[in-house]
């Protein structure tokens, strides 16, 4: 039986109260009217003679043209129809007052969604590993079962950020815009404020309905004596895994898509889906190795690390094959409507865009392709705390680009919301291992589980 | 001097495997082992040093990968860089992303085939070669151990392999 210990308790209810400081902070010190934001560029553009910022007050002087081609980017980016050459100036500014009080939600977002979907990613995990009757994992079920417990949580929280941070996400609530919007107009049908917060309900019930059933049979198969629990949890896990692919989709598209309702890529879902896999596994990875380092894992040997690790480096490479694939083919068609969303990227984020690849890719495959490293504990632990690194950079550029575009900046804001999601997440995990016994009495295929050897 | 190797044969892998066991502890020497189908760790029962086939076959990648980007980089970029449907080929970076899938087949293209290429030179498997079968029922359903008697007392050996669980024991005498 594990117990959260009070040092992790403590770590992590500090961590919680750091990061909410730094996003009560984040939200205040967002500039309120025309004027802070001037004085705020103005004083970024001194002190630091970037482009960007200098563009930007030279368009609050009036001089427009010259920083007209940066502009329409941007605005492609908020999904809006160019504006005529007159009201320039002003519904410029207008617009970047929106992109900068978008930072903190964006900020806020990012976090609450990279550990979200590290809950949601091991659920996946888990369904699979029973549809699948898989021989070598049961020994982690409990593990994953922990790590799930976030979900509820998580997702609760993402969910009420996506339902209210409205215009500063969603440009398609914005009922000016959809007004002189063909194409807005056009997706109306499922871009609309009521269906889009069904949506976001049906999934979170639906996700965490399937958690709260495989948790509570998979306690009862530890007591009980028929394999009842364990038929009724294979019977859940083949239907929320068909729930799962659907509402991924519409997930992807709902909330991370239509923040740039003007780009569709057919990919898209798949892609954050292979995000959220990759993630999740590395963190059951690192639980079961601090887990087992602690002395509350002795059936789990190097063999199961050697499969996780495993997974990591397969789901990796997956990741790459989707990032590539949708970039590949914007890229070489250039179609303009499409390749808006890389430019923004490539421009305003150039080293974290291609930073990524090298975090996600190159660092795992070249780190657990010996069969050998994929056994040390400290050797899975690097290339874990890479790749996670590398998938909340990820998640950072499905956000932030769309929302705030080239008015980035990774300071306490953004700092503040991965410590406090990271508390959180320590703190309802911890709790979540703490509940049942980590050793899952009952499951059919543990004595194989606990046997197994590669 | 002439060498003399027994044979034992076995019916049953479990067999085989406890067998070896004992011959390593007895320290005998094992000269070879015939089986009809792979036998999960026997290598590791024998003291098989570990294939390096897999270390080659990531250094044929990277030779692969090399001779793509090589390879575009002198026809697309160096000789002759056209402008083909606006793809920028000016240097090689900016037109990397329409080279990948060539860079990637070819890493994989020379890492299987040349590792394939290596097994069968390492262990020297061509067409028309002569099969070293020293018992035909080895390919259906028998295994059999070779074993080096030639500084050991056959009949001792023999009776050593008899409970170990063989079930036919044959002297051989290379001349």
């Amino acid at each position: 039986m594990y117990t959260l210990s009070s040092k992790l308790k403590l770590t992590a209810i500090i961590l919680i109260v750091v990061g909410a400081i730094g996003l009560v902070y984040g939200f205040i010190s967002t500039p309120s009217n025309e004027e802070e934001l001037k004085e705020l560029l103005a004083a970024d553009a001194h002190g630091e003679h970037d482009s960007n910022q200098v563009d930007a007050t030279v368009e609050v002087e009036g001089h427009g043209s010259a920083s007209d081609a940066h502009h329409d980017e941007s605005s492609e980016a908020h999904g809006e129809t160019a504006h005529g050459e007159g009201e320039h100036g002003d519904s410029h500014m207008e617009h970047v007052l929106h992109q900068f009080q978008t930072k903190p939600w964006s900020a806020l977002f990012v976090s609450a969604f990279f550990f979200f979907m590290i809950a949601l990613g091991a659920l996946v995990f888990y369904a699979i590993q029973y549809v699948a009757q898989a021989g070598w994992s049961p020994v982690l079920f409990r593990v994953i079962e922990g790590i799930t417990n976030y979900l509820l949580p998580g997702s609760i929280i993402v969910v009420l950020i996506v339902i209210f941070a409205g215009t500063h996400f969603y440009p398609w609530q914005n009922h000016e815009l959809v007004e002189e919007d063909v194409i807005l107009q056009g997706k109306s049908g499922y871009l609309n404020f009521p269906f889009f917060v069904i949506r976001a309900i049906i999934y979170l019930i639906g996700w965490n309905l399937y958690r709260f059933i495989a948790t509570r049979n998979s306690v009862a198969q530890a007591t009980g004596s028929s394999l009842t629990p364990y038929k009724k949890n294979f019977k859940a896990s083949v239907f929320f895994l068909l729930f799962f692919v659907v509402t991924e989709t519409t997930m992807a598209w709902d909330w991370f898509m239509s923040m740039t309702p003007h780009w569709y890529s057919t990919l898209f879902a798949w892609y954050v889906f292979a995000s959220v896999f990759v993630s999740a596994i590395t963190v059951i990875a690192l639980v079961t190795m601090f887990l087992k380092k602690a002395g509350h894992l002795e059936f789990v040997n190097d063999s199961h690390l050697h499969d996780l690790a495993k997974f990591m480096f397969a789901f990796s490479v997956f990741w790459t094959y989707l990032w590539f694939g949708q970039f590949l083919l914007i890229w070489y068609a250039n179609i303009p409507e499409e390749v808006t969303y890389f430019i923004i990227r490539i421009e305003e984020y150039n080293l974290l865009f291609f930073g990524m690849i090298a975090l996600n890719f190159i660092f795992p495959i070249l780190m657990l392709i010996n069969s050998d490293y994929k056994r040390i504990p400290w050797f899975v632990i690097m290339a874990g705390v890479v790749i996670l690194v590398g998938h909340y950079i990820d998640i950072f550029l499905l956000v932030m680009p769309s929302t705030v575009g080239p008015y980035w900046s990774f300071g306490i804001t953004e700092i503040a919301g991965i410590l406090f999601f990271l508390g959180l997440f320590i703190f309802f995990v911890g709790t979540g291992l703490g509940k049942e016994s980590l050793y899952p009495k009952g499951n059919p295929f543990l004595k194989e589980s606990e046997n197994y050897h590669y | 001097m002439a060498s003399k190797t027994i044979h034992a044969i076995y019916n049953d892998d479990d067999l085989l495997l406890h067998a070896v066991k004992q011959v390593r502890e007895a320290r005998y020497h094992i000269g070879e082992i015939y089986t009809p189908f792979p036998v999960h760790g026997l290598d590791k029962a024998i003291g098989e040093a570990p294939t390096r086939l897999a270390i080659t076959s990531f250094l044929y990648g990277i030779t692969g990968l090399s001779v793509a980007v090589l390879m575009m980089n002198f026809m697309m970029v160096q000789d002759w860089p056209q402008d083909i449907g606006g793809k920028p080929s000016f240097s090689f970076i900016t037109n990397m992303p329409s080279f990948v899938p060539i860079m990637f087949e070819l890493t994989v293209f020379f890492a299987a085939h040349l590792m394939v290429i290596t097994f069968y030179m390492r262990s020297r498997l061509a067409p028309f070669k002569k099969a070293e079968n020293p018992d035909p029922r080895t390919t259906d359903d028998m295994f059999l151990m070779e074993i080096d008697a030639t500084n050991h007392n056959v009949d001792d050996l023999s009776k050593f392999l008899y409970d170990t669980g063989a079930a036919e024991i044959k002297l051989i005498d290379n001349k």
